[in-house]
């Protein structure tokens, strides 16, 4: 403990980073929750002087917009799509990198690459890739003269051209589409802390392992799993809290839009409503929604605790 | 089964490729390992002990040479066909699995023929489990055992699978002294009602030679000397062998044989018939000393430990190698200590010439 007479200095050297979470985590949590429970608040109205009564007629509107409903179907889909399967991917790459010792280091920086890439850029690329070369939100026409490479191979493979993202394209396409793109973006980190959780693990276990003649895929799931288990805890989780806030990889494909063009809004998601509702200067419904949505996040983190408490080993 | 070692040999290359030379870990290892013995690999750090271990294990390959199990070359052979057990130093339980979990592991790898059924492999775990006395503890995980179980969890684990050969990487080096005495006592009972050949490194000469049928000492890579443990204790063939064994160590002093009599300093300590005039190396073991006034060997009395049974004298001697000079007494000898000089004769067995240069023993006869 700090010695009473010196408290006050200890307090000194905490107070800069005391006062800017104050200012900028604290105050606007608690604003948030103010907001949300005040009818129809509006910041701009509010600079005018009106008052708002209290009440919570801001979670009903939230929760009766279709809308809503529909960016919350939208995250939970893409949440429940891209988590599994880039955690999956993210550990057999890992494994395999793992298991390499020439390259290794080269393959990882490759690997990282993604990571340090604005996610705008690479969505534009991927929008590039299952659009048409050049064209951003494109035209029928244009879709008919030159493929995104995406379309080449497949024609090239005998396949018929899908209309991923432009007019006309389908929601099992756009959603495919964003599968791809958001475990793309989300491996690397997730490959990155699963190698450092593999070369963490003592080489002695597989020296073990070998002597007792185990068979590798016994290695890989009685051994490697779940010795890795904290770290596949660590990634899941996170990668659930990451999806439920997915935003920017669709303005990254889709722009603003967050739908293709004649259907404007289709894959919006929880954070893409909140903004929504800022920019129409209806802070208390934004207020609501974010409040939602950090419920959501809470109960889903909660059951993953729980889940991993079972599965985490040690 | 015996194992037969032929000039097996372990070259690491240089990490460095440039300036590094390189390693020489063991150098022509030749040895018959009896059927059924308790064998001591014994070395300071360094010396290729555990490399040879490995090698027997197939962890790693030799660079050239052979082994034997039985007339098998298994040289070739990959680890989990040559039917070993092995006992690492940490252990390696996997720290996710119960004991149980943790025994029937290799059981459950078992394919083809030797499947075993469920009830068989549990009934083999709790076996091996009885036989190093851990049987209570089998839904523990080892995070939840001390040192000394979570060691015997590991033989439990190199036994169920009854190996040809059991190997044991330092088993006692994480363990604490009292439990050290006791899990060496232990491993050699286990060896005794397993009758398994089983091979164990260790830098501890004391470890080796309590429980050894024999100790194999080797320096960078070099065995030095094989034989049982008394035999190497007694008969040591270079100075660092009869510097290697024993605690308290041996005393090693400078001397020089003059006309039959080996001198320290100036004093004429003891006749060694046999060895021509030259310079050289004496040894002389603790127990070797005996209290007499009239004793040749003159030394500078520093103090006395009473350790009960034994008097430890320390004394010291221009022509000693070591800083201080310990001898063993029984203490049924009254040590004066006040006085200033201590006086000895010399037990002729207990003390060892060596070659200066080479540090080879030169025997003498003992009358």
């Amino acid at each position: 403990m700090v010695d009473s007479k010196h408290q006050w200095k200890a307090w000194i050297y905490l107070s800069p980073a005391i006062v800017l979470l104050l200012v900028f985590t604290v105050w606007p949590i608690i604003n948030t929750v103010r907001m949300s429970f005040l009818e129809n608040y509006s910041g701009l109205e509010a600079v005018g002087g009106a008052t708002f009564e209290f009440g919570i007629g801001n979670f009903q509107k939230v929760i009766e917009y279709k809308r809503f409903i529909n960016c919350l179907k939208n995250t939970i889909l893409l949440c429940v799509l891209t988590v599994p399967v880039s955690t999956i991917l993210a550990l057999l790459i890992a494994v395999a990198l793992n298991s390499i010792k020439g390259l290794q280091k080269v393959l990882q920086t490759i690997f990282f690459l993604p990571y340090v890439t604005n996610s705008i850029a690479i969505g534009m690329v991927f929008a590039a890739m299952f659009n048409i070369v050049g064209s951003f939100y494109g035209t029928q026409n244009e879709i008919v003269v030159t493929a995104g490479i995406i379309n080449n191979v497949l024609e090239f493979l005998g396949f018929e051209r899908v209309n991923w993202i432009n007019a006309g394209s389908s929601y099992e396409a756009n959603i495919i589409v964003m599968t791809v793109y958001i475990v793309w973006n989300a491996l690397p980190f997730k490959i990155l802390v699963l190698l450092g959780g593999l070369q963490s693990i003592n080489k002695q276990y597989y020296d073990a392992a070998k002597v007792d003649g185990t068979p590798r895929r016994r290695v890989f799931t009685k051994i490697t799993v779940p010795l890795l288990s904290p770290m596949l805890a660590y990634v899941v989780i996170t990668g659930f809290i990451g999806g439920f806030k997915e935003y920017s990889s669709i303005v990254g494909i889709f722009g603003e839009n967050m739908g293709p063009v004649d259907d404007v809004g289709r894959l919006n998601t929880m954070v893409g409503f909140i903004y929504d509702a800022l920019e129409t200067n209806k802070q208390g419904r934004a207020s609501a929604a974010a409040l939602i949505l950090f419920g959501i996040i809470l109960v889903v983190t909660m059951i993953n605790m729980q889940v991993s408490k079972k599965r985490v080993h040690y | 089964m015996k194992v037969v070692l032929q000039d097996l040999t372990k070259i690491f290359p240089s990490r460095d490729k440039k300036a590094g030379k390189e390693v020489v870990a063991v150098n022509n290892f030749n040895f018959e390992i009896p059927d059924g013995k308790l064998i001591g690999l014994l070395g300071p750090s360094g010396c290729g002990k555990s490399t040879t271990l490995y090698m027997i294990s197939g962890l790693q390959k030799p660079t050239s040479g052979k082994i034997f199990f039985g007339d098998d070359d298994v040289t070739e052979l990959p680890t989990e066909n040559r039917g070993v057990g092995l006992v690492f130093q940490n252990y390696a339980l996997y720290p996710h699995m119960t004991v149980k979990q943790n025994i029937l592991f290799p059981l459950e790898n078992l394919k083809g023929a030797d499947k075993m059924s469920k009830e068989a492999m549990l009934e083999r775990a709790y076996e091996a489990a009885k036989l190093v006395q851990i049987d209570e503890l089998m839904d523990r995980k080892p995070s939840e055992l001390s040192g000394g179980q979570q060691q015997r969890v590991a033989i439990a684990r190199a036994l169920v699978k009854m190996p040809r050969v059991l190997l044991l990487d330092e088993p006692l080096s994480n363990l604490d002294a009292r439990l050290r005495l006791q899990t060496r006592e232990e491993i050699r009972r286990i060896q005794r009602e397993t009758k398994i050949t089983t091979i164990f490194v260790t830098h501890d000469q004391e470890e080796a030679m309590s429980i050894s049928d024999m100790i194999v000492v080797m320096k960078l890579g070099v065995v030095q000397q094989i034989g049982q443990p008394q035999e190497v204790y007694d008969d040591p063939v270079n100075l660092f062998v009869a510097k290697f064994l024993g605690t308290p160590p041996i005393n090693v002093f400078n001397g020089k044989v003059a006309g039959g009599k080996l001198y320290i300093g100036g004093d004429a300590v003891l006749e060694v018939p046999g060895i021509g005039d030259q310079e050289v190396t004496v040894g002389i073991r603790p127990e070797g000393f005996v209290l007499d006034e009239n004793g040749p060997m003159h030394c500078k009395l520093s103090n006395v430990e009473i350790m009960g049974r034994d008097v430890s004298i320390v004394s010291t001697n221009e022509a000693s190698l070591n800083p201080v000079i310990r001898s063993i007494i029984n203490a049924d000898n009254k040590v004066d200590t006040s006085a200033e000089t201590v006086r000895y004769s010399l037990k002729p067995h207990k003390v060892f010439v060596f070659n200066k240069e080479t540090e080879e023993r030169i025997k003498f006869e003992v009358k």
